[in-house]
């Protein structure tokens, strides 16, 4: 084994120039592959912090129906004490849930004393608001950072258009389930940054006071925001909480529950999706290219060296053996551009990161790409470049190992 | 005992319409331990029969048995193995693996083809590279030797795992006429030390004499068999 190393590492220093062209070109294309999947996986993984930690969470739990009336913000369709019970137990039952924030949303009508426009509001806990959205408080751009009863967090578009800023007095109205309406008196205690995507220009008050607005003798909650510790169990617990809350039913026989895992609930999910598929056929492109090259040269070398085969199999080489060597050198072309081209794409990567590269994501600018190499995404493009080695060095190989000694050794 | 029998046998070679008897009706005998020659003007046959006999081909009709095998009906890889395990080559153009030194394309057979383990492989190697004369150039690669020193080496290679049978087509073609008579009796000596059986083809009528029996081939047919070093081997024909 080692001897076939050895002469399989020889002959492709023999040919230095076209050993050379072939490894540049299978590591530039590792090299490129890498790169894009390390910045892709990084500029999904913000994007998707960024929308999920910011207001929507991982996974999000409603009354049936809600989610489809999200406009409107219906108040008929909130969860009374019961279900909101079986909803925290159902969430204390899985382990992979961080944290949860139980959400009161309703629509009403923000004045300044001179004029009025309609705002969007969710009536939240604070602690558990920011523990399941952490990016939260991060768009809080003036004010304290906190949500005391009796202030509001007013979204950045409202506070310019109706010129209020912390501290000032506002009266939000709105009217309730049975059709009354209240007014309260509010200070204005921070300003948010607005966020791409559904919720992302909402105000925040402190739960309570949705309460006292909605005259609501008894809790209710419109949504359940669920973070999870790792996003990459988002699928199992979608699953499993369906599983628990699925089979309830209400008086009419009709399920109570509906659960959405971020995807879908933010068309930025396609976008994901679509990231996903590029990175498909980029390395589809790389499996062509090490395949056309390596196929190639293997060919090459075995029509050139026709006669050494000859010689091999005359001296009893069996066919086998033949196959073997040709497959390692194969391999070793396949293994050493691999090698290097990870390399070469986290020093790339390393590079990258040092220029600090910036981008812009929605309304967000100045996002700083901070791409890792992911030791998998190596490991990955490493077998994916072995095996299509291999693949491709086979037909070579055979075809040394079929050569009828006689005619390989009368070749010149 | 004989290592190679051959009764009656005729090669063919068709291509096409057209076939032609590059052996016609061609019987022999070459007992253990012997040193024969082919001898016969180019396209005579000498090729075929040494391929024939080296299990590289197969004859169109006839029995050919060699080290007690009947190598007619051997396939691909039956037939390598047969020749890993009984027969050694020497070629006119020498064929040594560029890759490899002088010290490893000796090695070569009994790795690749025998699988011999590495303290036994060293031993054996440096015995015939020693031999065979080459030992200050054990590190050099098959283009820094000359064609003598190329043929040595190939000498070496095809006797380090101890075959019944060397066989050599045309060795010292490509070699002057010093050089090529060196090589015989390098050839002959490993013979007369190893006890290994040779047949060789040559149309050099000069370096034929060093041959315990010459057989002489004229158009694919076996014309004369002679003794000139009067046979140490059992040589007999039909
Ligand atoms: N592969 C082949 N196809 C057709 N004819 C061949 C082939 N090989 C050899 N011959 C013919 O067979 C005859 C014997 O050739 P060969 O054995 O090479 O003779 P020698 O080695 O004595 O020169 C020649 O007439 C040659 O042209
Ligand atoms: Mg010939």
């Amino acid at each position: 084994m080692l001897k076939l190393v050895q002469i399989a590492l020889r002959n492709l220093f023999r040919y230095k120039r076209r050993t050379f062209l072939t490894m540049s070109l299978i590591t530039i294309g590792v090299a490129f592959v890498l790169v894009f999947v390390s910045v892709t996986a990084s500029f999904k993984g913000m994007m998707i912090g960024e929308i999920t930690d910011s207001m929507l969470g991982h996974v999000q739990i409603h009354r049936r129906g809600y989610v489809a009336s999200l406009d409107n913000l219906p108040l008929n369709l909130n969860l009374a004490p019961p279900a909101i019970r079986n909803v925290e137990e159902a969430l204390g039952a899985i382990p992979e849930v961080e944290a949860y924030s139980p959400r009161l949303k309703f629509g009403g009508v923000f004045s300044n004393f001179v004029e009025s426009t309609n705002i969007r509001l969710n009536a939240v806990d604070p602690a558990k608001e920011w523990a399941t959205v952490p990016l939260l408080p991060s768009r809080i751009i003036e004010g304290d950072g906190a949500i005391e009863p009796g202030e509001i967090l007013v979204p950045e578009l409202l506070a310019k258009g109706m010129k209020v800023k912390v501290g000032d007095i506002a009266v939000v109205v709105a009217t309730n389930e049975d059709g009354s309406v209240n007014g309260y008196q509010f200070t204005i205690g921070g300003v948010l940054r607005s966020v791409t995507g559904p919720g992302g220009r909402d105000g925040y008050i402190h739960i309570e006071d949705g309460r006292k607005i909605l005259r609501l003798q008894e809790p209710a909650v419109s949504e359940v925001a669920i973070r999870l510790h790792r996003i990459g169990k988002l699928d199992g617990v979608v699953a499993r909480l369906e599983g628990a809350l699925g089979p309830q039913r209400n008086a009419q026989g009709q399920p109570v529950f509906e659960v959405h895992g971020w995807t879908k609930l933010t068309p930025f999910s396609n976008i994901v999706r679509m990231i996903d598929v590029m990175t498909f056929f980029i390395q589809l492109m790389l499996i062509a290219v090490v395949l056309i090259s390596i196929m190639n040269v293997m060919l090459m070398a075995v029509y050139e060296r026709t006669r050494e085969i000859g010689t091999m199999a005359a001296i009893g080489t069996r066919p086998g053996r033949i196959v073997s060597l040709f497959l390692v050198e194969g391999l070793g072309l396949g293994v050493l551009g691999a090698a290097s081209g990870a390399a070469l794409g986290s020093l790339a990567i390393a590079v990258l990161n040092i220029l600090r590269v910036r981008f812009s994501f929605g309304r967000q600018e100045g996002l700083v790409l901070n791409s890792g190499v992911d030791p998998s995404d190596i490991l990955t493009i490493g077998l994916i470049v072995v095996a299509v080695t291999i693949l491709a060095s086979l037909r070579p190989a055979r075809r040394a190992s079929r050569l009828d000694p006689i005619k390989a050794l009368r070749q010149v | 005992m004989d290592l190679v029998v051959a009764e009656r046998i005729t090669k063919d070679y068709v291509n096409g319409k057209v076939s032609i008897r590059a052996l016609d009706d061609v019987s022999f005998r070459v007992g253990s331990g012997a040193f024969v020659s082919f001898v016969g003007p180019s396209g005579s046959g000498k090729t075929t029969l040494l391929n024939l006999i080296g299990c590289l081909d197969r004859p169109t009709s006839g029995r050919l048995r060699v080290a007690g095998t009947d190598v007619a009906g051997l396939d691909r890889l039956k037939g390598a193995i047969f020749r890993g395990r009984h027969l050694g080559f020497i070629f006119q153009d020498f064929n040594l693996i560029p890759v490899l030194t002088v010290a490893e394309n000796v090695e070569y057979p009994l790795i690749m083809v025998r699988g011999v383990e590495a303290g036994r492989r060293r031993d054996k190697v440096a015995r015939l590279v020693e031999a065979v004369g080459m030992a200050a150039e054990r590190d050099k690669f098959p283009d820094q030797l000359s064609g003598g020193q190329k043929q040595r080496v190939a000498i070496a290679r095809a006797l380090v795992t101890e075959p019944d049978l060397v066989l050599a087509d045309e060795p010292t073609a490509n070699l002057d006429s010093h050089t090529a008579g060196l090589i015989i009796h390098l050839m002959k000596s490993m013979k007369d030390t190893l006890g290994t059986t040779f047949i060789f083809s040559t149309h050099d009528m000069r370096i034929v004499d060093e041959a315990d029996v010459v057989h002489t081939l004229r158009d694919g047919a076996l014309v004369e068999s002679s003794a000139p070093g009067a046979g140490v081997g059992g040589e007999s024909h039909a």
